[in-house]
């Protein structure tokens, strides 16, 4: 799927989604209270370690994800360098790259599903202001169904404009692709009230990701 | 919200990941190629409204969070929210949430004009404003370093506001989506 | 021919009860033009087929019946449930199959979009399971579990949407054009689930074979039933009319 999970058994592939998100944030936190050196290039260290050698993912995979970030750090660092020094520059450098790689160790091992019932979780205390949240999952859900969906559909845009001879295609490419996204939203929602989708208004938790079988 | 509004955030939502997919585009005159993806806010925005618009870029940012690759670059997963230019994804809901409700505002005399005034401001302005000061606090350089760091970006997004509002005048001739609470005096 | 195959897994003691779907002068129009006018009827057969024209009505009479649309005037009954104030009872009864399947299925893998349905009923998980299980290996889409629905072929997608009302255990199911976007061994493949549903259908359909061995087919002319009767009766009589 659409998805940059990448199955595996590990201990880390294990533990809850919930329980890593909050390590994550709590790194977030943690690492923007110290500024000494050692210990942010400890924190790297500790999440390389658990993302290759725990989790067993390759380094492949933790580099495409650095490798946006890459020149923007270099270009933070030169910048340091000339306003504040060396070291402060490595400090904001490391803290940058061990989030973005921590984060990119919870993404690969955590599977869709158990982070959108996360997501689910983490806006129950919207219930308050009348946010249903297995609605949210269930627009979630339906926007991973839609994306390739939509991609297919702008490609054939395309290919019908190419083949009536339009040359410059991606602003009529638009008004197309909407009014049907338009349309389609139409049929949509039909088929959400013909499987019963406004029926209970308020609904447990999702069943949890486990129960609609492993890959 | 009706099942309709459902749809209606889950596809925009969709479309914002798709034109992600897309590849930059060099632009003649323009320093750094363009991509597609914040012409997604600003059709969200333009199309479906202040409130639904600011859904569909928030369930957005939730696909990208639980990892599905769809910002422009490939990029996705929760690594992206803590890098140093997250501050311009949270910039994206307030941006289609100011762009909705400049065009309902507007909704009457709605035209090109108009159009651009609310892709322009909400679409250029309210972006650079969040992600600006959010890259300087985050990775400790001076606002301005910042600001003059973004300026490359700036010509792209202009072509986009006025892409956007070209689309969104046709999309709304065609298929009007926002409904203003008063009701007309006759129909059709 | 329609018991030819029971689901292993379904309770033998969960007989379906027939539908009764009654129209009573109902007439409908979008806006200021009149799509279906004053149309009176009672569908109790368990095989309806409804043919005509593009633009007949016939999608706009079809969604009536399960209070997808509501009447402009007149009364839609579901075993004398009113569509338009009991429209969650009715739903549950009467399960809707679109023309075009990828606006249908809306979860991104395919066990958690049959799931959808039933849990939106408040069906209980394990008997959700189950109901997935059934129709997941009735269906030949066991291989498919975890698998993106939009990599499943048009034929399949269409399975997958049919499957995703069944497990709904609906009484009557409303198909708009099923077979329309696909091939021939596929319209032959979901032809012949239909034909073994225990479930009453009304399909809505521009494949005229598909209504052999129907009881009843009702012909759409300019939003009114211009005939009703048996195949043999109306299916003529609809070809004659347009050649
Ligand atoms: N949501 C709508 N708003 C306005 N007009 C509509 C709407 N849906 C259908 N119509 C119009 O109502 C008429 C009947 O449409 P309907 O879809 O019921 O016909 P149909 O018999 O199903 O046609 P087809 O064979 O093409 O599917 C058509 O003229 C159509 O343009
Ligand atoms: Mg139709």
């Amino acid at each position: 799927m659409l998805s940059l999970y990448l199955p595996g058994a590990s201990p880390v592939h294990r533990a809850p989604a919930g329980l890593k998100l909050a390590v994550l944030a709590a790194l977030g936190v943690g690492l923007f209270l110290v500024s000494r050196v050692e210990v942010v290039a400890g924190a790297l260290a500790a999440v390389l370690a658990v993302g290759l050698a725990v989790a067993r993912l390759p380094g492949r995979a933790l580099w495409a994800q650095v490798r946006p970030v890459w020149i923007w750090l270099a270009a933070l660092f030169v910048v340091h360098l000339l306003v504040t020094g060396p070291l402060p520059g490595a400090v904001a450098v490391l803290r940058l790259l061990t989030l973005v790689l921590a984060a990119a160790v919870v993404t690969a091992t955590t599977r869709v599903t158990a982070l959108v019932a996360v997501v689910e979780w983490l806006v129950q205390p919207l219930r308050l202001v009348g946010v249903r949240p297995a609605r949210v999952g269930l627009v979630v859900a339906m926007t991973l169904r839609f994306i390739p969906l939509l991609a297919e559909r702008a490609a054939r845009i395309r290919e019908a404009q190419t083949a009536r001879g339009a040359e410059r295609v991606r602003l009529g490419l638009l008004v197309p692709l909407v009014i049907s996204v338009l349309q389609l939203a139409h049929t949509l929602s039909e088929a959400l009230d013909a499987r019963g989708a406004d029926d209970t208004p308020a609904r447990p938790l999702r069943r949890a990701a486990g129960s609609v079988g492993p890959a | 919200m009706k099942t309709r509004d459902l749809a209606y955030v889950a596809l925009f939502a969709a479309i914002v990941a798709v034109l992600g997919l897309l590849p930059p585009v060099p632009v003649p005159g323009i320093p750094v190629p363009i991509t597609a993806q914040t012409l997604g806010v600003m059709l969200a925005g333009s199309v479906l409204g202040a409130r639904r618009g600011a859904l569909a870029l928030l369930v957005f940012l939730a696909v990208v969070a639980v990892g599905a690759p769809v910002l422009s670059g490939g990029r996705g997963g929760l690594g992206v929210f803590v890098g140093p230019t997250a501050g311009f994804l949270y910039s994206w809901p307030v941006a289609a949430f100011v762009i909705g409700w400049l065009t309902q505002l507007s909704w009457r005399r709605f035209n090109l004009a108009w159009a651009l005034v609310a892709n322009l401001v909400g679409g250029v302005v309210v972006i650079y404003a969040i992600g600006i000061p959010f890259t300087s606090l985050y990775a400790d350089v001076p606002l301005w370093t910042s600001f003059t760091g973004s300026l490359a970006f700036i010509p792209g997004d202009v072509v986009k506001a006025v892409a956007a509002s070209v689309v969104a005048v046709a999309v709304h001739r065609a298929y009007p989506v926002i409904e203003l609470p008063t009701r007309r005096a006759t129909a059709g | 021919m329609r018991w030819g195959r029971r689901a292993a897994a379904t309770a033998p003691a969960e007989t379906l009860p027939r539908t009764a779907v009654e129209l009573r002068d109902v007439t409908h129009a979008y806006g200021d033009r009149t799509v279906l006018s004053s149309i009176s009827l009672t569908l109790t057969e368990p095989r309806v087929g409804v043919i005509g024209g593009n633009g007949s009505g016939k999608s706009t009479f079809a969604r009536l019946l399960n209070g997808l649309v509501l009447p402009s005037s007149g009364t839609v009954l579901v075993d004398g449930l009113d569509t338009r104030s009991r429209a969650r009872e009715v739903r549950r009864r009467v399960g809707f199959v679109f023309q075009d399947p990828d606006a249908q299925i809306v979860h991104p893998t395919v066990a958690e979009d049959l799931a959808f349905g039933p849990t939106n009923q408040g069906v209980a998980p394990a008997e959700i399971d189950r109901r997935v299980d059934d129709v997941l290996v009735r269906y030949g889409l066991d291989g498919h579990r975890d698998h993106p629905a939009h990599l499943l072929s048009g034929g399949q997608k269409q399975l997958l949407a049919i499957a995703g009302v069944l497990v709904m255990r609906p009484e009557r199911i409303v198909f708009d054009e099923p077979t329309t976007l696909l091939d021939l061994a596929n319209t032959r493949r979901v032809a012949r689930v239909i034909d073994e549903l225990e479930q009453d259908v009304v399909v809505v359909t521009h494949h005229l074979d598909l209504l052999a061995g129907f009881d009843r087919v009702l012909v759409f002319e300019d939003g009114r039933v211009a005939a009703d009767g048996s195949p043999a009766e109306t299916v003529p009589w609809y070809v004659a009319r347009i050649s």
